[in-house]
């Protein structure tokens, strides 16, 4: 991309945060604290109490009251889908002809849908899939970002030229067609093939998803990685280490990767709610895992056309993105204020 | 600048290559076959498959595929829709321009809604409005369109009875029209100003402690007129490069709102064309989009020059 759009990214994104900038933290002078010193001598000796960076991230992230909401609602959710199935152990195929669409009692919480199976059993083995798929897809393009961006930031030259020129077609692509497209076309194949395989097409429809998510949405980590690398790798303290004979890998891994890690963490906790609304819309417009797998995307799919009756069958699948992405959301912005060293105290 | 978008342009072409390069080899690499059925529908004889699928040129090698979709697109040939036997050309035409009206619309609705409120909720930065604001940014990033648009289906259709929710093409007359509108427009601008709403609001907190404002105010102008016109016209830069960016990104939300709301424009088109392995519709949209999405870029990097004059391009 050229210069023009790239400034705008980085004056107005609220991903940008100042890069490489989290360096050891001060020790205000207010917590030192002053104990005497042995066998009660006169003497008095100063202890500085030890605080470390994420202790420190920790402290400011306490604070921010929504994302501590949301870190609260996430890992509940988390605990429900993973763990709920076995505290609420209802069939998510038992159909029941005689209950379809029925209402909210006590047998079934949240209704049941077109088939009379239970919703809620439905929501929360869905669930599962729905973040374990935000989770790893957000794995996938982190990792891929980093890895791009870090060799192209530290490496420079060819190296830069050529990965940047990648990116940029990778950010040209035009997603959302790509997406369904590739989706349609090698779901059944790739599914077919797990089958076989390991005897679960679940799984096989899950890496395809997590993969073509992960693949095309990690080129802003990969800008955001090469612009810390390329600022940090000029950093005194880098070439104190290079002085010394640190290798590339150690001057890489040791020293720059974890004074740029923070705009990663905040991209990587966003990319999680991103990639959850992906596959909702991809299962929601019939392309992502099919009916027989519920997962929220594909709940809201069956729900769509029975809104005017049912109207339960939608509304408890689109509040559970909902509210997950708006806790994941919460959580990266409570961790942008943590992590940015201009905003600590 | 001259120099400059030249050789941008050129850039942009090699990169718009490479992309139909991409999407065609995916296209034509994936199983799955467009006269697949008709393998097993016993009114058509092997050879007539056979026939057919020389037609469309299916058995030749992939290079010459594409060297032959590439002459006759830069030409103006689409290719033949093979679900409608169209002219795809034809066929996209006629749907293009629903998803304008509609794209268009929710585009404006979005900035007209995200203008004003980044640009108070900076002024007036941790204001209770500041406060709301930023609450109904966080809501709009949350919510997917899909459920947006489900919601407004079960409140203002359902509940209330007041807006069709099935989009219908042959209606006649400008207030129905508008009527079955209103609810894709509104999902869709919704969904773009919550972004929006925060690039303008931290786009316009770094102008507003800028020197010369203090500098404006200080020789005594009006507030409106130090926000209007020196404030405003300088934080709004950013802000159209970022709209000009976006414009891909709401054409890509168009095909979920056009799915909801039963829309007949190019969204909707993909996913039939996708669900019937319709080969040339498929590539001509997804490549319609990438020329989209390219041709914003150039636009929003020129319109930063233009309208910034620090930034010169060589």
């Amino acid at each position: 991309m050229s210069q023009a759009s790239q400034e705008a990214d980085f004056t107005v994104a609220p991903g940008a945060i100042g890069a490489g900038r989290v360096g050891t933290a001060e020790v205000p002078p207010d917590e030192t604290e002053v104990r005497p010193g042995r066998l009660g001598g006169g003497r008095l000796t100063k202890v500085r109490k030890q605080r470390s960076l994420w202790g420190n991230a920790w402290r400011q992230f306490r604070r921010h009251k929504l994302a501590m909401a949301g870190l609260v609602v996430f890992i509940g959710f988390v605990f429900a889908t993973f763990v709920g199935t076995a505290i609420y152990p209802k069939e998510i195929d038992e159909i029941d002809f005689s209950i379809t669409s029925g209402a909210l009692t006590w047998d079934h919480p949240f209704g049941t849908d077109s088939l009379g199976q239970d919703i809620l059993a439905r929501i929360l083995w869905g669930g599962r899939i729905s973040i374990a798929v935000g989770l790893t897809a957000a794995a996938v393009a982190i990792i891929l970002g980093t890895m791009i961006g870090a060799i192209a930031g530290f490496f420079g030259g060819f190296a830069d030229s050529a990965l940047m020129r990648i990116t940029d077609l990778f950010i040209s692509l035009p997603q959302l067609p790509l997406l369904l497209m590739i989706s349609y076309l090698f779901k059944q194949p790739i599914g077919d093939f797990f089958e076989d395989a390991t005897g679960s097409r679940t799984l096989g429809i899950f890496i395809m998803i997590v993969i073509v998510i992960g693949a095309l949405s990690w080129m802003p980590t990969a800008r955001l990685v090469r612009a810390s690398f390329l600022s940090t790798k000029e950093k005194e303290f880098v070439e104190a280490a290079r002085s010394i004979g640190a290798t590339r890998s150690s001057l890489i891994f040791k020293h720059i990767l974890p004074n740029v890690m923070s705009p990663i963490i905040v991209a990587a906790t966003l990319g999680v709610g991103a990639a959850i609304i992906t596959e909702s819309a991809l299962s929601f417009l019939g392309l992502g895992f099919p009916s027989d797998i519920p997962t929220w995307g594909s709940m809201l799919y069956e729900a769509k056309d029975r809104i005017s009756f049912a109207p339960h069958e939608a509304m408890f699948p689109g509040l559970m993105i909902f509210l997950t992405v708006l806790s994941i959301n919460y959580i990266g912005d409570g961790l942008r204020d943590a992590l940015d060293p201009r905003k600590s105290q | 600048m001259g120099r400059y978008l030249i050789r941008r342009l050129m850039v942009s072409i090699v990169t718009l290559v490479a992309i139909s390069m991409v999407v065609f080899s995916i296209l034509a690499l994936a199983p799955g076959d467009p006269f697949g059925e008709l393998a097993t529908n016993p009114n058509f004889k092997p050879e007539t498959r056979e026939r057919l699928r020389k037609q469309f040129g299916l058995d030749d090698p992939l290079h010459i595929r594409y060297q032959k979709w590439a002459t006759e697109y830069v030409q103006g040939n689409w290719g033949e829709s093979i679900a409608f036997r169209t002219s795809v050309r034809s066929y996209l035409f006629s749907r293009i321009p629903v998803t304008l009206a509609i794209v268009g619309s929710a585009f404006l609705l979005g900035v007209l809604i995200a203008v004003p409120i980044g640009v108070i909720s900076a002024l007036k930065q941790y204001s209770l409005f500041d406060q709301f604001a930023t609450t109904f940014a966080f809501l709009g990033f949350s919510l997917p369109t899909f459920f947006t648009g489900l919601l407004l289906i079960l409140v203002l259709s359902v509940k209330l009875d007041w807006l069709p929710f099935v989009f219908d093409s042959q209606v006649e007359g400008v207030w129905p029209n508008i009527k079955q509108s209103i609810m894709p427009i509104v999902v869709l601008g919704l969904a773009g100003s919550a972004q929006l709403t925060r690039f303008v609001r931290a786009s316009m907190l770094e102008t507003i402690n800028q020197d010369y404002i203090r500098t404006a105010r200080a020789k005594g102008l009006r507030e409106q007129t130090v926000v209007l016109f020196h404030a405003m016209r300088n934080a709004l830069i950013p802000v159209v490069t970022i709209v000009a960016l976006q414009v891909p990104e709401i054409f890509g939300g168009a095909v979920i709102t056009e799915q909801i709301f039963r829309v007949p424009g190019i969204g909707r088109a993909l996913i039939d064309a996708i669900g019937a392995a319709d080969t040339p519709v498929i590539m001509a949209i997804t490549f319609g989009v990438a020329v989209l999405v390219v041709l914003f870029n150039v636009i929003a990097d020129v319109l930063y020059g233009l309208l910034d004059p620090r930034i010169t391009y060589t």
